[in-house]
């Protein structure tokens, strides 16, 4: 494998895991100011603030080893749709707190696991990215592994709304798992996680909340994926044009 | 779903028929006078008591509604960094939010009822935030001015008479000093930007003056509740004093942006030491205060809304709650 190879996997790599962190913490920004209560709607936007946090490292860092001169903010604001390389799950509306607060918890669950792995990875930044990640995420599981078994086992309307949000996004999650060739060549560097290994433990975490919540697995349902090769789905268009607007309406300018 | 005391207003009224001349009441104002914290469960004239709802109560209902206007650039902040300060900072909002709703609800009174009247506009909240935020500008000038005022406000209330009110605004103000150092931050990046930047820049200030004056409420003369508010040392600075120092204090601030205050009239008077400036539209003022400014219908809107769409959460975590107990039980 020629170095060209191994750096254009890793900016890839890089902007992954950046783009997971920036798209759902522009989405979880929606909620500030809007939330069911006033606690619920801190929580939400030190969510997002901490999502934020994390692109900005990753990002960053994919700017630095693609070496074009482009920062963070470049990478966040000034690629378009089919650039964008975050999985599907990140990018669909907040609907109500239900939907919300699985897509956190389904999300979060894999993220935790995932920079569980990553804090060993012999790329350094990425390990040093992943050990402050984690205290933040591990917060994000419990807090919404809570909610989800509150919101399952509180009434019947609530029971009912998260089931629908089950069914709802369980079809993205199967793409969290999904390998490539820049997954494999830098798993072979010892760089990349292991996806195929999270996907056991993150049944196991994500089922035992939800048995408790006594919510049921949709049947049959087909995997919808696409998001890291830039096929996205039709909610990511309008996002980007929000948060890209002052970028692309003033180009080149401090603020 | 919060939990409080019951509103104390039966014992109350026996202790307002006893009169401003009672014992209590008498030893009350010596308190006061000598500079002693009133405490919670402390003897307290019941208008002191109302005085205190209604004011700290609009005082946490300003923090909450004043989260909109800012919210509304959080999805378009110009860069990772400023997304992460906005964010940071109508978080703060949110804390300072529930801070006082917990300071109050020592009065007996809690923060669903609060909530209530805020919804049905029995309750108040600071008029500023009735104005629409329409440039990236705006959250430069809200830091600056708005919260650059509440600081002027806030602080000298770090020493009101009512132990848990002071004891929030010390929390407060620590925060405070961030929100307008961030928001003269952004002021300085856009006047000193390129000539689109720096139109926003002036039409921000053009729009968030003379509002930004207003906070300081009406002229003492007007003020109703001044008087007694700063007897009681509920208040510890009449209005037009704050307003005063805020102007002397903003204006070489508005200098260095190079921007233009919007009053002709301003002007620097070497024998007050200190600027004159132009009449203020108090009809405005009042226009706005009774609902009809610019923003307020879409501000309760916005706040009714999800009020009632979270209710099923809340419904639900109370519901869970009991269903945990029962089992313990
Ligand atoms: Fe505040
Ligand atoms: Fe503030």
């Amino acid at each position: 494998m020629t170095n060209k190879n191994k750096q254009m996997a890793l900016v890839e790599y890089a902007q992954r895991l950046g783009d997971n962190s920036l798209i759902l913490g522009q989405r979880l920004g929606e909620w500030c100011g809007h939330g069911p209560q006033l606690e619920l709607d801190i929580a939400l936007t030190n969510f997002s603030l901490d999502m934020i946090g994390q692109a900005n490292l990753y990002l960053g860092y994919a700017g630095e080893v693609e070496g074009k001169s482009r920062d963070a903010d470049a990478m966040a604001y000034l690629r378009d749709e089919l650039e964008f390389r975050n999985c599907l799950l990140v990018e669909q509306p907040n609907g109500d707190f239900g939907q919300t607060i699985m897509r956190h918890f389904l999300f979060s669950t894999f993220q935790h696991l995932h920079l569980e792995a990553l804090q060993s990875s012999k790329d350094e930044t990425l390990a040093g990215i992943a050990g402050k990640a984690i205290k933040e995420v591990a917060y994000h599981v419990k807090f919404s592994a809570d909610w989800v078994r509150r919101l399952g086992g509180g009434t019947p309307e609530s029971h009912q709304r998260m089931q629908t949000a089950l069914d709802n996004l369980w079809r993205f999650t199967g793409e969290l798992f999904e390998t490539d060739g820049v997954d494999a060549l830098l798993l072979a560097e010892g760089i990349a996680v292991d996806l195929s290994a999270l996907q056991d433990p993150w049944n196991t975490a994500v089922q035992t909340v939800l048995k408790d919540a006594g919510l049921r697995l949709p049947k049959g349902q087909v995997v919808v994926s696409g998001g890291r090769k830039g096929n996205h789905s039709e909610h990511l268009g309008p996002m980007l044009a929000e948060m890209q607007f002052l970028q692309r309406a003033y180009p080149g300018l401090d603020w | 779903m919060t939990k409080s005391g019951k509103p104390k207003s039966t014992t109350a009224m026996t202790e307002s028929i006893t009169g401003k001349d009672s014992p209590e009441a008498k030893a009350f104002q010596k308190k006061i006078d000598a500079d002693i914290t009133i405490e919670p469960k402390d003897w307290m004239p019941e208008a002191y008591r109302h005085t205190l709802i209604r004011q700290m109560s609009q005082h946490a209902h300003s923090e909450i509604v004043g989260m909109l206007p800012e919210g509304n650039w959080i999805g378009r902040a110009p860069s990772l960094r400023r997304k992460m300060i906005l964010l940071a900072k109508v978080q703060d909002e949110a804390g300072h939010g529930l801070y006082l709703y917990s300071a109050t609800e020592t009065l007996g009174i809690s923060r669903d009822q609060m909530i209530e009247q805020l919804h049905s506009g029995s309750a108040k909240y600071s008029s500023i935030f009735n104005y629409p935020t329409l440039t990236w500008a705006d959250m430069g000038a809200i830091g600056w001015l708005v919260d650059g005022a509440a600081i002027m406000n806030q602080v000298p209330l770090c020493r009101t008479s009512f132990g848990p009110y002071a004891r929030a605004m010390v929390r407060i103000c620590k925060e405070e000093s961030f929100h307008q150092r961030q928001g003269y931050e952004i002021m300085i990046a856009m006047a000193h930007g390129s000539p689109a930047q720096k139109v926003m820049a002036q039409s921000a200030i053009d729009r968030w003056w003379w509002p930004s004056l207003m906070m300081f409420g009406p002229p003492d003369a007007d003020s109703p509740h001044s008087a007694q508010s700063l007897k009681w040392k509920i208040k510890r600075t009449s209005n037009d004093t704050l307003r005063q120092k805020f102007i002397d204090v903003t204006v070489p601030q508005a200098e260095f942006l190079g921007l233009e205050v919007p009053d002709p009239d301003l002007k620097w008077n070497k024998k007050r030491d200190h600027y004159d400036f132009g009449e203020i539209d108090w009809d405005e003022f009042y226009q706005v205060i009774s609902g009809n400014g610019p923003c307020n219908k879409e501000r309760l809107d916005a706040r009714i809304k999800a009020w009632e769409d979270g209710k099923w959460v809340r419904d639900a975590a109370l519901a869970y709650e009991q269903k945990k107990q029962a089992a313990a039980a």
